[in-house]
């Protein structure tokens, strides 16, 4: 494989120097982050160290380390190669050909996963009928759409981008890495395929998505009210379990002429009873929660709650139910009424329940770029920094079935890594470098990058934003 | 029209003086002290400051040794104080926290030109989105008509007491709203539907109040037609009185504009009828910083955390500094919010913008004493000086950092009920 496959967007203005990417490797100097990379050769080092991560080790020292899992380190090294955790401690023996990069001053943390996010310029289920389980929101998503570059700009590396909860069941999600292009001329990755998260079968890992409560409630053939909205679920988990049933029967008489037809909804159903795919669950209210654990002990899904605005009044059944949670962090309640009640107290009250919490963006209803501030609020109402800042990464990488490989600073885990100019939970602090397997995907430095980070002319998003929830805000936010 | 509170105040100490002036003596006595004090005035941030607040308005700022705290006042004590923040352009109390039918009045949709609707017709002073402001420390909030209509109505001020309307107003009559650009555009056949129509029906709209004033100002002889109808003296119109008021300079004209294109429009309005102007929203200002700088124009700027789509695609997070520092007065703002989250808290907006590009003393400015010069109420609040309302905010920490909390607020002297979130 050519070894400037990989390279971000600042690595392809060196590449201009280096026709063919043959480019010799430059001695190593410790190049230190203070400075700004304004000038081309401190851009072309700072570029080297992402276009050598594919090949040669890179370490980066004297960095305040939150590594997520065990203590945070005050001043340690985290050496990356061919994509991966080389090492992360205070003391690591860095190899003798790594690239050392000074990284004094800064705070390196996990790239952070995002639960629930709605980029991408999606549009999933439609509005024929409630339950549409064939529907898959990558078949959907364009890779060029600005909002990616957003994303990465916030610091989040992994997401989970799902269809909106206008409906009981509006399609398959889809897991997703914010890696490099492939193609050294692209600005973006070309393709979707860039992005997934492969399972073994080499299938695009993703789950369900499900909602609850009044926003997938409507006009027929849409449920009026709470109990038909459970009864159509029900109907549907019941008409899955038989369609297993005789398929594993006709497997079992080993006469696949006894299968019944194929029907794409129900073998995603299936997928959701067997376990190999989780329901993503929008649910606010309280009971609207409680009605969820009962569909989930009823036919024994696998099941994370979303938003919870009121799962504070519930902690403990909810962890009776060992099922994880993932938290939206708003900056006021209200706008509906199932949100009326919603506390910044989740996040600690959870904790304390012994649930596990991650936190989501749901963008556009937050900001991507702004992520760090839902741990950061959730600190503020007692949350532990420890488990708000396990809740940007780890918690959200369990939930995501992807923690072998991502959301902890590990030897052997995925390089998806953040360089921050202060703590993450400060208002102050900004991402200046992400990094996914090894390669930067954004410098702050790079002025073509800032652009995403901040806004401003030419960052702008070509799709209008998928409107998850209300018909109110397509009319009034947008005006248009 | 700014002192309609104690006016109120006034005629209640009439009808029972002796009670009314004990409770006041009783509730309005207060110390606040802070190891940081930002008084945004020339006296700059004291260290380990404290402000004096006597019946309601502000006796002394000063350090804590040159001072006195007199007897029997009640002291309350915290890592910062500021001034009682303003939010500069919101609808909380208008557009209600529930989000349903009945708790919507920021916009009236059956006619695109109405500036006779008043904003303290409508506000509702219990809606628990005024106490979550003021939880963060907002003690006075622009609020009342929202963007989405050619003229949606008049804007008004009023305190975070949660007091009834009369007791609570600053301003009864802050601005006239209006919007140009897509907000206020119409499906089909409905006007105004296109930017030139948006302009050409204002420009119509204020030639008719200009022609309406000139006839109540010089009243002709009864014109005798046989229909009765006197078309030289016009009977009194609200509509055409409350564009007069602008036409005036007595009230400016807050005009919503974010592309570029709507707020040059805006600036050729200011400019032909001569009229106060206030640029509210305009995402896309830093585009004409120079234009906007000559026409003397103030800026109410979105929320710096607003949604990057739609006419606002191109919003900064680094706006209000690119703006502050060419010169323009720029306050934030909390907007209008359609979902979730309802409405959203001018500390945090002003805190991104301190992380993009402003200092923190600038910032604070952005949400204290610029809004405060830009709707005219320095002479009440915004800064913490001798002879303003005794409005402060006390945080334990730095107010723009998401894990200060905001642990006491005080208007016109009188601690309000907080609950620290």
């Amino acid at each position: 494989m050519n070894q400037c496959v990989g390279i971000g967007v600042a690595a392809r203005s060196a590449q201009s120097t280096q026709p063919g990417c043959q480019m010799p490797l430059p001695s190593q100097p410790e190049h230190t982050l203070k400075q700004h990379p304004t000038t081309t050769s401190v851009a072309i080092l700072l570029l080297a160290a992402g276009a050598l991560a594919q090949v040669k080790p890179v370490a980066f020292t004297n960095a305040h380390i939150i590594p997520i899992t065990g203590d945070e380190i005050a001043s340690g090294t985290i050496v990356v190669q061919n994509g991966k955790i080389l090492a992360v401690g205070g003391t690591v023996a860095i190899p003798a050909d790594a690239e050392r990069v000074n990284a004094s001053g800064k705070t390196i943390m996990p790239g952070l996963i995002d639960t629930h996010s709605h980029v991408g310029g999606i549009a999933g289920a439609d509005g024929s009928s409630p339950i549409q389980p064939s529907i898959r929101i990558y078949d959907s998503l364009n890779p060029f759409d600005p909002g990616f570059r957003r994303v990465v700009s916030g610091g989040i590396t992994t997401l989970n981008v799902m269809p909106g909860s206008g409906h009981l069941l509006s399609g398959q999600t889809v897991y997703l890495k914010l890696r490099a292009p492939k193609r050294a001329d692209a600005a973006t990755p070309a393709t979707i395929d860039d992005f997934f998260y492969l399972d073994e079968t080499g299938t695009p890992m993703g789950g369900i998505k499900m909602a609850n409560g009044t926003n997938s409630m409507g006009e027929a053939p849409f449920p009026g009210t709470r109990a038909k909205s459970a009864a159509l679920v029900r109907e549907q988990f019941v008409k899955a379990r038989e369609y297993k049933a005789k398929k594993d029967a006709a497997a079992a008489r080993n006469k696949p002429e006894d299968a019944p037809p194929r029907d794409l909804g129900l073998e995603a159903l299936v997928e959701v009873l067997e376990g190999t795919r989780v329901v993503h669950h929008h649910t606010h209210r309280a009971d609207d929660i409680m009605t969820v654990l009962r569909l989930q002990k009823e036919f024994g899904f696998r099941v994370v709650l979303h938003h919870v605005s009121e799962a504070w009044k519930i902690a403990p059944e909810i962890a009776a139910a060992n099922v994880p949670c993932s938290a939206i962090v708003v900056d006021s309640p209200g706008g509906k009424l199932e949100a009326a009640e919603m506390s910044w107290t989740t996040g600690a009250t959870l904790e304390k329940a012994g649930v596990h919490v991650a936190f989501h963006t749901d963008d556009w209803i937050t900001d991507s770029r702004l992520f760090m501030r839902s741990a950061a609020l959730a600190v503020r109402a007692g949350m532990t920094r420890k488990g708000a800042l396990s809740a940007l990464t780890l918690e959200g990488a369990r939930i995501l079935d992807l923690d072998r490989r991502v959301g902890s600073l590990e030897a052997g885990k995925d390089a998806d890594f953040l360089l921050l100019s202060g703590d993450p939970l400060s208002v102050y602090t900004h991402v200046e470098q992400t990094w996914v397997e090894g390669v930067k995907v954004f410098d702050r430095g790079n002025p073509k990058d800032k652009l995403f980070a901040t806004g401003g002319f030419g960052a702008s998003t070509p799709t209008k934003p998928y409107m998850c929830c209300s018909e109110n805000a397509r009319g009034e936010e947008f005006g248009q | 029209m700014p002192h309609i509170h104690h006016y109120r105040r006034f005629i209640g100490c009439l009808v029972a003086a002796a009670s009314c002036f004990s409770a006041a003596r009783s509730q309005a006595q207060v110390a606040i002290k802070g190891k940081i004090v930002h008084t945004m005035t020339s006296a700059g941030t004291i260290a380990d400051g404290v402000v004096v607040i006597t019946n309601g308005k502000i006796a002394a700022v000063g350090k804590a040794t040159e001072v006195k705290i007199p007897d029997g006042y009640k002291v309350i004590e915290g890592a910062v104080v500021t001034p009682g923040l303003i939010d500069p352009r919101g609808t909380v109390g208008v557009s209600g926290l529930f989000n349903q039918r009945q708790d919507q009045d920021q916009l009236e949709r059956s006619s695109p030109i109405q500036p006779e609707l008043r904003g303290i017709d409508a506000f509702n002073p219990g809606d628990r989105l005024v106490e979550w402001v003021r939880s963060f420390g907002i003690t006075t909030v622009h609020t009342g008509h929202a963007t989405g209509e050619l003229i949606s109505g008049q804007t008004c001020i009023v305190k975070t007491t949660g007091k009834p309307v009369e007791q609570c107003t600053v301003v009864e009559t802050a601005t006239i709203a209006a919007t140009l650009g897509p907000g206020a555009q119409k499906d089909g056949k409905a006007s105004p539907g296109t930017r030139a129509k948006e302009v050409a029906m204002l420009r119509e709209e204020l030639i008719k109040a200009q022609e309406y004033q000139h006839k109540r100002d010089h009243p002709a002889p009864p014109d005798e037609r046989p229909d009765g109808e006197d078309k030289r003296n016009p009977d009194r119109n609200l509509r055409s009185e409350s564009l007069v008021r602008v036409l005036k300079g007595e009230v400016p004209l807050m005009v919503t504009a974010n592309r570029a294109q709507d707020i040059s429009g805006a600036l050729r309005l200011a400019k032909e009828f001569k009229i106060r102007m206030i640029l509210d929203s305009a995402s896309e200002a830093y585009l004409l910083l120079n234009d906007i700088k000559a026409a003397g124009v103030p800026v109410i700027l979105h929320p710096t955390m607003s949604r990057a789509f739609g006419e606002m695609e191109n919003m900064s997070f680094e706006s209000a500094a690119n703006l502050t520092h060419a010169g323009i007065p720029t306050a934030i703002q909390s907007g209008y919010e359609a979902y979730v989250p309802k409405t959203r808290v001018v500390l945090f907006e002003a805190g991104i913008a301190a992380a993009n590009g402003l200092t923190i003393t600038e910032a604070l400015a952005t949400i204290t004493t610029v809004p405060a010069a830009i709707l005219g109420i320095a002479d009440r609040v915004g800064s913490l000086k001798v002879g303003l309302d005794g409005d402060a905010a006390v945080y334990d920490g730095d107010p723009f950092e998401y894990t200060t909390h905001c642990t006491s607020v005080v208007i016109e002297g009188q601690s309000m009920p907080q609950i620290v979130h």
